[in-house]
Order: structure tokens, then sequence, then C-alpha cells
């Protein structure tokens, strides 16, 4: 059974249709990155997908539990589902120790001893141990976003979706936020990714799916999708990014 | 000079009787207007549209009218429908209703400045509607709003004198008691208004301490 299922899932904003029908399975320790124009429904799609959002049309699974239906709980499914924000969303009255620790705490009920111990044991993974203290506004975009992956970590998630992760830093600071995900692609994370890093994409992408227009026009293995887009839209798409960020940051 | 300090050495004890009476409405309507406007705030943001309706009707009333009617109102009008106070729990009820109002829209205002971001980002780990309100939302909406919220401790302590006219024998009422049996009114007037004085300085330390304690870096940065 795979762990996440998304059946023709269509998705407007008023008379906007955003999401014209997406259909793809994800198993488990898979990686897909989806790339596409912006205004194309990406974020929508990993919105519908934890629940922040709800399809109007199609069905989503996640671990056998249908997200899409009104009787489920999805405040259960979204404990197990990471979600990392393109801006962090750390809170702002929280240190970077507690910002990662309430949420075992008040969705797990986890002890808080407890949580502050998992909790700076997730910082440690991403490198961030000696920030345990620090508030949101005394870090650095990069590790705020560091933050906010310990903190989906902290729920022992089964599968992180992560919406543009690096788009709202400076160059400098991708680079250390890239890295914890490679390392968590290296460890087996189950892993969705919306995001332009074609470099991050080929070293790790299992699938890149393009979306243009709230479909999926092409999907495929980085190593043919990246060199060989069968799509007019995706060639002319990959051609764009790769001039506008440059050519790949694989130095991560 | 030695006259007033004379004045002041008889007739302190008997004022600071009444700004014992004046703290103790003070601090009723302090507890219950703050709880009161809190739950009015929450109406007006999460409320559905009667809850909505109501709480801000209930805004509108209380901020669009004297406080003096209301005061009067309470205690000359209420038991006319079988409701009967004594002066000074008239005084504070009224009192209370009307800071509620007040604060309810400082609270209001600071509820609505976090950003949504963070309420997707609990909702995301899984919190309820109501988990994100209490530990996401009004710890910091909480803290924000110390800085505007605290003219109303303030402006509750000096409106509180308003109780004279009911007959509420509080720091003013004692004043002019004062001023009529010594025909003394500016030195008894002078005193109760030093009194009225210290005590708001006080607060506004205070209130100012509390604002520094409760700071954490963050929330002093404006997007």
């Amino acid at each position: 059974m795979s762990l996440l299922r998304v059946e023709d899932v269509h998705k407007s904003y008023d008379d906007l249709m955003v999401l014209r029908g997406i259909t793809f399975q994800m198993d488990r320790g898979e990686i897909k990155v989806i790339i596409g124009p912006s205004g194309t429904g990406k974020s929508t799609l990993l919105r519908c997908v934890n629940g922040l959002a709800y399809p109007e049309k199609g069905r989503i699974w996640i671990d056998g539990e249908e997200v899409t239906d009104p009787k489920t709980n999805i405040n259960h499914i979204r404990s197990k589902v990471g979600f990392v924000f393109q801006s962090f969303n750390l809170f702002a009255h929280l240190t970077a120790l507690d910002n990662v620790a309430i949420g075992p705490v008040k969705v797990k009920g986890m002890k808080k001893s407890e949580a502050r111990l998992l909790a700076m044991e997730e910082l440690r993974r991403v490198g961030l141990e000696d920030k345990a203290d620090a508030y949101p506004a005394e870090l650095s975009g990069g590790q705020q976003q560091r933050v906010s992956i310990a903190r989906a970590l902290a729920m022992n998630p089964k599968l992180i979706l992560f919406d543009e992760p690096t788009s709202a830093l400076d160059p400098e600071l991708m680079g250390e936020v890239l890295k914890v995900m490679m390392d968590l692609a290296k460890e087996g994370m189950t892993m969705l990714v919306v995001s332009h890093e074609i470099g991050f994409a080929r070293a790790v992408a299992d699938e890149i799916l393009f979306l243009d227009e709230g479909k999926i026009i092409e999907k495929g293995h980085p190593s043919e999708l990246l060199t060989n887009p069968a799509n007019k839209r995706t060639k002319e798409f990959l051609h764009q990014i790769i001039e506008l960020y440059g050519e790949e940051r694989e130095k991560v | 000079m030695t006259e007033f300090f004379e004045f002041a050495r008889t007739y302190l004890p008997v004022l600071l009787e009444g700004t014992a009476l004046t703290l103790q409405m003070w601090a009723w309507c302090i507890l219950g207007g703050t709880v009161f406007g809190l739950l009015l705030a929450l109406g007006r943001v999460y409320g559905n549209r009667p809850i909505y309706a109501l709480s801000t009707g209930y805004v509108e009333l209380f901020r669009g009218t004297p406080m003096l009617v209301q005061v009067l109102f309470v205690y000359f009008g209420l038991p006319e429908i079988g409701i009967l106070l004594s002066p000074i729990a008239a005084a504070s009820i009224a009192l209370a209703m009307n800071t509620a109002a007040y604060q309810a829209e400082y609270f209001r205002g600071a509820i609505q400045s976090i950003e949504t971001g963070q309420v997707e980002a609990a909702r995301a780990l899984g919190m309820t509607q109501i988990q994100v309100i209490s530990n996401i939302i009004l710890p910091q909406a909480l803290r924000m709003v110390i800085p505007q919220w605290s003219n109303e401790p303030i402006l509750l302590l000096k409106y509180s004198s308003i109780a004279f006219v009911i007959g509420v024998p509080e720091l003013m009422a004692r004043a002019q008691m004062i001023g009529y049996s010594t025909f003394r009114f500016f030195d008894a007037f002078l005193l109760a208004a030093l009194i009225y004085l210290i005590l708001t300085t006080a607060l506004a330390q205070g209130l100012d301490r509390l604002e520094r304690k409760v700071r954490v870096p963050t929330m002093q940065i404006q997007r």
C-alpha cells in the first residue's frame, strides 16, 4: 500500500481553477520533487495533502486514512505529516527548543521534560543545538528554516511536505537548509518537495513532477526529465529556471 | 503651606478609607473587564455570525454611550426590572462592562496582528483550533497588547470617581464631603488629586515593568 495516494484532485479558489485533476502515489522512503511555473497550484497541492486546503473533487489517502473524508480526524493525520513552509512560520514567542517541543507536548501529550530532550535531539540533527535558547528573531533565515524542519521531525512524521523551503532565503543561506534535506533523504525520509533547486532534485529525487496549469504535464526520473524532457513546456520551463537560478547548485 | 499639611494630617485617614474603596472597585473592574473583554474579542474574531453580532453590538453600545449614563442606568434603571444592586456593586459592574468594551478592541487588534502563517504551522502540527488560540495566539497577543491595554487600568482608576454620583463613599466622594464640612474645597480636592496621581504613577510603573518582564526578543520586531 502506498503511503500517499492522490486521486484526481481538483481545487479552485473562487472562480480560479488551481488544480485540475492531479493523480500520483508515493511509497515509503520515496522522494518526489514538484516543479512548475508560479501560480500553477504546487503549494495548493501540498496544502490539500495535509488538509490545510480542501479539494472540491478527488480523494487523498495518507497511510490508509482518507484525508478528504470529512469524518476523518484531520488533526490525527496532520500529526503524522510534517509541513515545512516557505516563510518558516516559527512561533515567535517560543525559543527554538520550545518551537520544536510544543508539537509533541500539545498534540501527542508527551511529558515536557521528555519533549525537551527529544527537541534537543532534533535540533542537533539540524546542527542547531547551540541555538536552543534563541528566539526566532535572533536566528538567520537559514537557521529558522532548520528549526522548522526540526519542529516537523519531532513529530516523527511518516511524510514531510516542503513548500519551497529555500525560496525565502538569501543564496548563501540555502546551502545549509538543502544539506539538512539531503541528510534526511539519505536517512530514508519520505519527502514531497516543491522546489526549483534542480541540484537537489537531481541528487535525491526518485521522481520529478512537472506541474503546469493545475495538471501534471510530465513526470519522470531526474536523469530523464532534466536532461531530456519530452514536453515542450517542460523544456521551456527548465531552460527558464536554469537561467534564473543559475546552473545547478550541487556543492551542497 | 503648613496649613495644608495640618489639613492633610487631619483628613488623610478619611481620604485613605475612600482610597481603599476606590482600589477595591478598581480591582473588580479590571478583573471582570479583562476577562469579559477577552471573551468579547474572541467572539468578534472567531465567533459565528450570531456571536459576532452580539459581541460587536455590545462593544458599539458601550463605547457609544456616556459612562455616566451607564452607571446611572445600572443603579437607578435596573431596579425597575427587579435587579437591585448596592451602589458599590452597581458602579463596579457598570465600569467593568464599560472597560470590557474598550479592552475587547485592544485584544481584537492584537489577536488579528498574529501572522496567519504561525496559525497554519500550528494547525499543520495537528493542534486543534482551541490549542492554537491558547498556545500560539494568546501568548503573543497578550504580550503585544500590554502597551495599549495599559491605558484602561489607568483610566479606570480615575473614572472610578464617577461612582460618587450614586453615593459610593470612595475617594472623590470623601473629598467632596470634607470640602463641604470644612469649606476648604481647594485643599480637599488637591489632596484627592495627589492621591490619584500617586496611584496612577505607581500603576504605570508597574505596567511598564510587566511589559518588560514578559517581552521576548521577537515581539519587538514589527514585520
